[in-house]
């Protein structure tokens, strides 16, 4: 259950800045560990820049979920940009190859519980993560 | 534009990253201390983290390329203060920076550097 | 004839014999659990809700609970579901606090509605509907609260099996019992690098003489573990390795990067005090 949402533009480097703050503000309202509300916060940061610069600018939309005790926040990002050609590939790095060069989606899939990634070359790439406390 | 301050501690350098950094104002330090590095003569720097709570995969690799830079300019460099949250994902997102030494504080870093150059004044290869 | 205003207006008019009676309700039926909530904060907390409830039908056109107008009245029952948890109640004793109501309420109904039954019949079920509609938030605002005490509880226990140690100034031991799970090691990961911060030591000793076996997964773990607190400026050994957990570990190919390993504690610490300069001299 939606419980809010919301959307904030990435349209520039201080967009990500903001946006950052705002996932840290959601994830300490739905109750996360510090350590749970870094690692979203971290990912939102990660995907937010994806979305500036491969994707040329995009649109955060967040949700704040509730499903009984469980609190979760809900992170969509989405650009209009070239598409991600090689997805398949893009998403097979093993844990070891820490060299972070890329999009970094294996390393920002890892900090999350659910991530779902859509991408179409020539029209664009949407990623949704799921950090539930 | 706001900038970074870089302060200067005996022959190390020091640099207390407070704020939570847009990605101009990273590569601005950067640039700011390969400077100071080689204006200074400095021959360590401190970069302390301690108040972060959060480095990506770029900062992550800002402070990788700054350990990089100084070497190359004959400067060791010592992270000190991750916090235990911002480590434990660092990780996780696959980011363990292998080549670049850390503290647990300035104090223990500063010890670090002074070893380091000891060691290296004296001919020995110290490798961390 | 609108029936939320009848409603409204009883709650306005007649509010005081309303809290007296359902105030007196409560008490009777609280007589089993006397002593784990006073007496007057019964009347406060009654009378409190009283009042949003009343000042939230003056408004509310709808029944639906979901609504925002009905936020206050929500929260309201969230708090007290909650204090009811942490006092001990069981889910019926919290519920009895808005089924109580029931009785005072009708009875408040059938004097406005004296003589018109027909109006008594709809009032009435307006009323029960709501407030049926109000006692089943109160027990899903229980089950969660009751659902989030047993998940911090089984948190706190598993931080109490897994102690971090201070063994001498600067390091730590963590002796790791039995199968590591991927939660587990979270949250041990966790305290133990918190307590690196906070001892501000050097060296962290992880010891799985303990643990039976080592999977990759479990492999895994611990190598995060240690580039983590490698990345905090401290560094870690880890002992305990068996020789069959060696061989795992080459079978599985995992790389151990450099980590330091023991066979044994002991071993493990000499090693520990060398590196922080420590020695000690027999008489």
């Amino acid at each position: 259950m939606i419980t809010s949402t919301g959307e904030l533009p990435l349209t520039n480097e201080h967009d990500i800045v903001l946006g950052r703050q705002s996932v840290r503000r959601m994830a300490q309202q739905q109750g996360f560990s510090l350590v749970d509300q870094t690692k979203i916060v971290t990912a939102a940061s990660e995907l937010a820049r994806n979305a500036l610069i491969y994707g040329g600018g995009g649109t955060l939309t967040w949700a704040l979920l509730s499903e009984g005790a469980r609190r979760g926040v809900r992170l969509t990002f989405e650009d209009q940009g070239p598409g991600i050609p090689n997805l398949e590939l893009a998403m097979t790095d093993g844990w070891s190859s820490g060299t972070g060069l890329g999009l970094g989606l294996t390393g920002t899939r890892r900090l999350v519980n659910e991530f779902e990634i859509d991408s179409t070359v020539g029209v664009g790439t949407r990623v949704v993560i799921t950090r539930w406390r | 534009m706001d900038r970074i301050p870089i302060l200067r501690m005996g022959e190390f350098l020091l640099v207390t990253i407070q704020v939570d950094m847009h990605d101009q104002l990273a590569l601005q330090l950067q640039d700011d201390l390969t400077c100071a590095i080689e204006k200074k003569g400095a021959k360590g720097v401190l970069i302390d983290i301690s108040a972060l709570e959060m480095v990506d995969s770029f900062i992550g690799r800002m402070i990788a390329d700054i350990s990089g830079m100084a070497r190359i300019l004959d400067a060791r460099t010592v992270l000190v203060g991750m916090q235990p949250a911002v480590a434990i994902t660092l990780v996780e997102l696959g980011l363990s920076l292998p080549g670049v030494a850390t503290a647990l504080n300035v104090e223990r870093g500063m010890v670090l550097l002074r070893a380091a150059l000891n060691a290296s004044e004296t001919g020995d290869h110290v490798n961390r | 004839m609108n029936s939320k205003g009848t409603l409204a207006s009883v709650l306005q008019s007649r509010r005081q014999e309303i809290l007296t009676q359902w105030v007196k309700q409560l008490e009777q039926a609280s007589a089993s659990v006397k002593g784990r909530i006073s007496a007057t904060d019964l009347k406060t907390q009654a009378n409190e809700f009283l009042g949003f409830l009343s000042a939230t039908m003056e408004t509310q056109d709808s029944n639906d609970l979901g609504a925002p107008g009905w936020q206050p009245v929500r929260e309201f029952l969230e708090d007290l579901s909650r204090q009811r948890v942490f006092a001990g109640f069981s889910s019926d004793e919290t519920a009895t606090f808005i089924f109580s109501l029931k009785r005072p309420l009708f009875e408040a109904l059938r004097q406005e509605t004296k003589g018109d039954s027909e109006r008594m019949a709809v009032e009435t079920w307006a009323a029960t509907e709501l407030l049926d509609k109000l006692g089943l938030h109160t027990v899903k605002a229980f089950q969660i609260s009751r659902e989030e005490v047993i998940g911090r509880q089984q948190t706190e226990l598993l931080e109490l099996s897994t102690p971090v140690v201070k063994l001498w100034d600067g390091i730590l031991a963590l002796p790791m019992i039995g199968t590591l799970d991927s939660a587990r090691t979270q949250i041990v990961m966790e305290s133990l690098l918190q307590k690196i911060v906070e001892t501000e030591s050097q060296i962290a000793i992880i010891d799985i003489t303990g643990v039976p076996t080592v999977d990759t997964l479990v492999a895994q773990h611990l190598l995060k573990t240690v580039a983590a607190i490698r990345l905090m400026g401290a560094d870690c050994i880890i002992s305990g390795v068996r020789p069959q957990i060696a061989q795992t570990i080459v079978h599985l190919g995992v790389d151990l990067q450099g980590v330091t390993t023991k066979a044994n504690l002991a071993d493990a610490l000499a090693l520990a005090l060398k590196r922080t300069g420590i020695s000690f001299t027999k008489h």
